[in-house]
């Protein structure tokens, strides 16, 4: 059984009279353990499939299982239950609460689950350990680089150990070494059994994922498996000279 | 309590970004509750004095003059004149169970007083010792009112209304001094405390010179007294206490019991009932004014609400996409507008406080501003205000909460 299953997902925006079809049909099964990128130019709807997958909004018509649950159905209050357990989410700009310590940040999903006191303190510290920001935990996002910001949202998406990681366009705000090690992150997290949906435009990034899912116009036209490459820091290197 | 940390945290940081439209808001909600707590609080003076003013004839007393019949009865023509006699105090007490104390007085208008040099024209009453009761005739500290002995022995004793008292004695103490009245000596023996009294049938007591009620008669040689003043036993005695003063004095001076013309009476507890219930008009309309000005200042606290959402629609997004629910968005903006509201109210009741202490510190001495210079705070206004507060405060409060958690987190998120 996958871990995602979408079946015939539209998705229509209606603004007075006009109404867009932003997804027309989509089909789509992500196994567990899979690390997939979709890709595509802007305006194919991979903004809509990513709310939707990420429960952030719901399809007009077709339906969506996650992890065996028929979301497609789900109320906004159940949504944000789903959201809180089952997806991690990372974004282009973070979004980190700026008022916030990086370990506050890490334990907010947790304070929302209802996570005990004790039990948070040690959660957060070892995610925080294991994006390689432990002595940072009583910093600001002010006093974070950006590739810190990224890893303390790759903290807090992990937080309540979710079936999958949603990481939309993770390296868009990030210079290549940054990036490059946020990919890092991302291999090391599948090598250990995550299962992780990348949203990017950006081919070079995409190339990390072992699938390629390519959108155009609200429909999938090609899906294909990859030969796993390095993360080629070489490549990339040479690009930025 | 990690969470509401983090709650003040986040509304101590919102506090630091709109520091002076928040300062601002919250000097509203004090400003609104200082002008719903002082016009309460004038309005509960005003009661207080003008009550304690209608209390200074009395508390709970019907006064009772003689009149002409209108009825015939027993072969009696009607316009018979109805007098009462001394006796018919003792006549009346001890005939119904329904009057408790029972009071009469003699009055001339005009008579002669004179101490040392000082000479005035002044109101002389002769009253029983029951008036200190009825008619609070309630002595200073050194002084007393009359007794039974004073009434028996038709002593020449004298008890003075406060400004008579001034009047002849200015700073000097008049207890046991001698002053003539109509060229006969009298001991004074008391002086009444000031009365700023608001009901009188009679003068204000503040300048009547009050001599015992037999000593009076021996002096001037009246036979029938201007008035009788009886209390009913409880307050829900007043119907019944007024049906046995006209069957009483009905039987004795042969009138008709249901002749309301026989007998002029002025029942005070109605008239304080209707005092009390126009007051009580007055607070409520003043406490609407003072609720106006609060709601003012509520709808400041909406607007800078509103504005804090749409400031923060984003990290509403991101935290609906951690897994907030509409339920924790709503109530964390909820406590912020009502710690806004809350801290106003606090600084409006300390400023209040303050404003009416000073107040009530001043002495004043015009009339006029007597009734108003003595606001007063009680246990049931600051309830009101409280409850008018908190109400105002979450309802300004619950409408903007309520657009933060109808936030679509989709869209808010590429919100910038």
């Amino acid at each position: 059984m996958p871990i995602i299953s979408m079946r015939g997902l539209k998705k229509i925006y209606k603004t007075g009279k006009v109404s867009v079809e932003a997804l027309r049909g989509i089909d789509l099964d992500i196994e567990e353990n899979e690390f997939v990128a979709v890709i595509g130019p802007s305006g194919s709807g991979k903004s809509t499939l990513m709310n939707i997958m990420g429960c952030l909004d719901t399809p007009t018509e077709g339906e969506y299982f996650l992890d065996n649950e028929k979301v497609s159905s789900f109320n906004p209050n159940k949504l944000a239950e789903i959201r809180n357990r089952k997806i991690g989410f990372i974004f282009q700009n973070f979004n980190l609460l700026p008022y916030a310590t990086a370990y506050e940040n890490v334990e907010l999903p947790l304070i929302f689950s209802g996570v005990s006191n004790k039990k948070r303190r040690t959660i957060v510290m070892d995610l925080l350990k294991d994006v390689g920001l432990k002595d940072r935990a009583d910093h600001k996002p002010t006093e974070l680089s950006g590739g810190e910001m990224q890893r303390v949202a790759i903290a807090r998406s992990l937080a309540n150990n979710p079936s999958i990681i949603l990481a939309d366009e993770p390296t868009g705000n990030l210079d290549t070494i940054a990036g490059n090690s946020i990919i890092e992150i991302f291999t090391n997290l599948h090598r250990n059994g995550s299962t992780i949906v990348m949203i990017t435009h950006d081919r070079q990034i995409a190339k990390s994922a072992l699938r390629l899912v390519s959108l155009k116009d609200g429909v999938i036209i090609g899906s294909q498996l990859q030969q796993k490459q390095k993360p080629n820091l070489s490549s990339n290197q040479e690009n930025q000279i | 309590m990690k969470k509401t940390i983090i709650l003040l945290k986040l509304y101590l940081s919102d506090f630091k970004k709109q520091r002076k439209k928040i300062f601002l808001t919250v000097m509203a909600i004090a400003w609104g509750t200082v002008s719903i707590i002082l016009l309460l609080a004038f309005g509960e003076g005003l009661k207080l004095q003008i009550e304690r003013g209608s209390n200074s004839l009395g508390k709970g007393i019907v006064i009772v003059w003689g009149a002409r019949t209108s009825k015939p009865f027993k072969g009696l023509p009607p316009g018979k004149y109805i007098q009462f006699k001394p006796e018919d105090i003792d006549f009346l007490k001890n005939r119904t169970d329904f009057i408790g104390e029972v009071g009469g007085e003699y009055l001339i208008w005009r008579s002669n007083v004179q101490y040392k040099d000082k000479m005035v024209d002044q109101q002389l009453a002769g009253v029983t010792p029951s008036y200190l009761d009825l008619r609070n005739f309630i002595p200073e500290m050194g002084g007393r009112f009359f007794n039974q002995e004073d009434m028996d022995f038709k002593r020449r004793v004298v008890f003075l209304g406060h400004k008579i008292a001034k009047d002849l004695f200015a700073d000097e103490s008049p207890i046991g001094k001698q002053i003539m009245i109509k060229g006969i000596p009298f001991t004074v023996i008391g002086v009444m405390v000031d009365k700023n009294q608001t009901n009188m049938y009679s003068g204000p007591d503040n300048e009547k010179v009050i001599i015992p009620l037999t000593t009076f008669q021996t002096l001037i040689g009246r036979l029938y007294l201007s008035n009788i003043i009886y209390k009913p036993k409880k307050v829900e005695y007043s119907e019944s206490a007024q049906k046995e003063l006209y069957r009483i004095f009905g039987g004795k001076y042969k009138f008709d019991p249901e002749d309301k013309q026989a007998l002029s009476v002025w029942d005070t507890i109605e008239n304080q009932k209707i005092m009390r219930n126009i007051l009580l008009g007055i607070q409520i309309f003043l406490g609407i004014i003072g609720g106006l000005t609060l709601l003012v200042a509520g709808v400041g606290v909406a607007n800078i609400m509103y504005v804090t959402v749409r400031r923060r629609t984003k990290e509403i997004g991101v935290k609906m996409a951690l897994g907030a629910k509409a339920k924790y968005i709503l109530w964390e903006f909820i406590f912020e507008s009502v710690s806004i509201s809350f801290i106003g109210g606090a600084l409006g009741f300390l400023i209040s406080g303050i404003i009416i202490k000073i107040l009530r510190g001043i002495n004043i001495e015009n009339e006029a501003l007597i009734f108003l210079g003595k606001p007063t705070l009680s246990v049931n206004i600051a309830l009101a205000t409280v409850i008018v507060l908190g109400m105002i405060a979450f309802w300004s409060g619950f409408f903007p909460s309520r657009k933060a958690a109808k936030i679509n987190p989709a869209e808010s998120l590429r919100y910038e």
